[in-house]
């Protein structure tokens, strides 16, 4: 951070070879500030006849996002978002603490058996889910055997379903950094508070998860906004009945062709985002 | 280096684990199964012999290596800028480079859709590539960063203070030092772009679906054994990559004991 003073004596700022830094700095502009900037014009945009894009300014598309059907579906993603980050931190802190409290050996077999479904596709997991739950998998040959009623065709698609896969889809991203901060935490401060009388529970919110803060938000942040613009599970394990944020966007672009409302609904989204960021942020700096 | 012992954690928060790690694998070992359906090997020789499958990945794999070029080559570019030069556009450059960390996947997938349709760009495998670029060039920024700024500097300084110029500090000190960081963004560059499904459904061109695209348009028309058997073959893959990344890993940290 403080080299370039000295560089300056050295010529490097003179030289050619800082233009290389236009290179990326113009593919950003190109590729992604550009087509951020074109959603943004878009959502004031009106939808044109055949479904293109009329530039005639309008907030047409902002106030029907506002309208209660399409704002109660952002809300239950933000809701159902918010429970995913939830449970995947009431899960992943016990997974974190146990793997990091297990021998040496073990936890290197632990995080490879973690690593292995992280890095598998989501397409794939996805599929193997619906294999589980097909009409003649197992699980519908269990709860046969177990005498519960229920719809052979709806077993694979449903919103308990749409919660499991995204928990579990997400868990890890939660799993790994709250990992990486328990290797470098002093366990011997958790046995000195158990010396002086404190039990699990109070071990873990008075000294543990102190220490686990910064994990703990990028945890959140991990988790949280993948999920808010999930599209692959709610589609493939929702059926027609689950509709998320990350859905109703893109079938603006897919299916109704009405470009300027996809567009002021991913709007929205962003900036909903965007504000969960800084108040994530700003609660890391208070600590 | 001893370690000091860890008290265990309490039995019921160890219980979790073993439940969290059947709740992934489970469905897992379900699919690998049904692929052997009617146990024979017979969804996989059709797979073997389906041309479509074929081109699919020959697709994935140009996107993939395309891209994940380019990203290296625009990454290193801008990791030198960040770390190294006087650079005006550091601060801009800083700020896109953590909006595209933070941007949902789709946000940014209708994005550059819109953005190839209003200037009458055909989609194609080109922008699909170009949409990969964008998508994986933070990542492959944060390998590099990482290693310049871990990296003494005074190696570059001794150079020129005998006398070469920047360009030749650059491909005879610089570069030499980051190859090994310069390949680990590459890598990764290519997992995330050959991994990709959303970026690439909304992207690609009518016909042009990649590996995974293709294993989603196959599972919307039903779960068959052999959807489940392409499935399994590609979940092999990325098996095996993590067993090849653990294994360069420990390499890695091998010759590091010895070349402190």
């Amino acid at each position: 951070m403080n080299r370039p003073e000295i560089e300056g004596d050295f010529g490097a700022d003179r030289s050619t070879v800082r233009l290389l830094g236009w290179a990326p700095l113009t593919w950003y502009l190109l590729f992604l500030l550009g087509p951020l900037a074109l959603v943004a014009a878009t959502s004031f945009a009106t939808r044109g006849v055949y479904g293109g894009i009329q530039w005639q300014m309008s907030f047409e598309s902002f106030t029907r996002a506002f309208d209660p059907l399409y704002l109660s579906i952002l809300f239950k993603s933000f809701i159902l978002s918010l429970g995913t980050t939830v449970a995947c931190f009431l899960i992943g802190f016990p997974v974190a603490y146990s793997m990091a409290t297990s021998s040496r050996s073990m936890r290197n077999v632990l995080i490879l058996l973690l690593a292995i479904p992280f890095l598998t596709n989501l397409v794939i997991r996805i599929c193997a889910l619906k294999a589980l739950t097909s009409f003649d998998g197992p699980l519908a040959s269990v709860l046969t055997s177990l005498g519960v009623a229920f719809d052979p065709y709806l077993l694979s698609q449903n919103a308990p379903l749409v919660i499991f896969g995204l928990i579990s889809t997400y868990l890890p991203f939660m799993v790994f950094p709250l990992y990486a901060a328990l290797e470098r935490f002093d366990f011997s401060l958790v046995e000195a508070a158990e010396d002086l009388g404190a039990n699990f529970l109070q071990v873990c919110s008075k000294v543990v998860m102190p220490a686990l803060k910064g994990a703990m938000l990028s945890g959140v942040l991990l988790v949280f906004i993948p999920a808010m613009g999930e599209f692959l599970i709610p589609d493939l394990l929702g059926g027609a009945k689950v509709m998320l944020a990350g859905n109703l966007v893109s079938e603006q672009f897919l299916k109704a062709r009405d470009w300027p409302f996809g567009s002021a609904l991913s709007f929205l989204l962003m900036i909903l985002l965007g504000l969960v960021v800084i108040v994530v942020r700003r609660w890391e700096k208070k600590a | 280096m001893m370690e000091q012992s860890r008290p265990r954690a309490p039995f019921a928060m160890r219980l979790i684990l073993p439940l969290v790690l059947v709740a992934l694998y489970l469905p897992l070992v379900v699919m690998v199964l049904n692929s052997f359906s009617g146990w024979t090997l017979n969804w996989y020789v059709e797979l073997f012999h389906d041309d479509s499958l074929w081109t699919a990945l020959v697709r994935s794999l140009s996107v993939a290596i395309s891209s994940s070029l380019i990203a290296t080559f625009l990454a290193a570019c801008a990791a030198l800028a960040l770390e190294r030069f006087v650079f005006a556009g550091r601060w801009p450059m800083r700020i896109l480079s953590t909006i595209s960390l933070m941007l949902p996947e789709l946000v940014l997938a209708l994005s550059l859709l819109s953005w190839f349709s209003v200037f009458h760009f055909s989609l194609s495998l080109a922008t699909v590539s170009i949409a990969h670029v964008t998508l994986t060039l933070p990542f492959a920024i944060l390998v590099i960063a990482a290693r310049l700024q871990s990296m003494d500097g005074s190696v570059e300084d001794a150079a020129r203070d005998l006398g070469a110029g920047e360009w030749q500090v650059l491909f005879r000190v610089t570069l030499p030092i980051l190859k090994p960081a310069l390949i680990s963004a590459f890598t990764l560059a290519f997992l995330l772009s050959f991994d990709d499904f959303l970026v690439t459904y909304f992207t690609n061109g009518a016909g042009g679906d990649t590996l995974p695209v293709k294993l989603y348009s196959l599972m919307k028309s039903g779960l068959t054994p052999k959807v489940q058997a392409l499935s399994s073959v590609m979940l092999i893959f990325s098996v095996a990559m993590v067993a090849l990344l653990v294994r360069l890993q420990s390499v890695r940290s091998k010759s590091n004991s010895i070349v402190p």
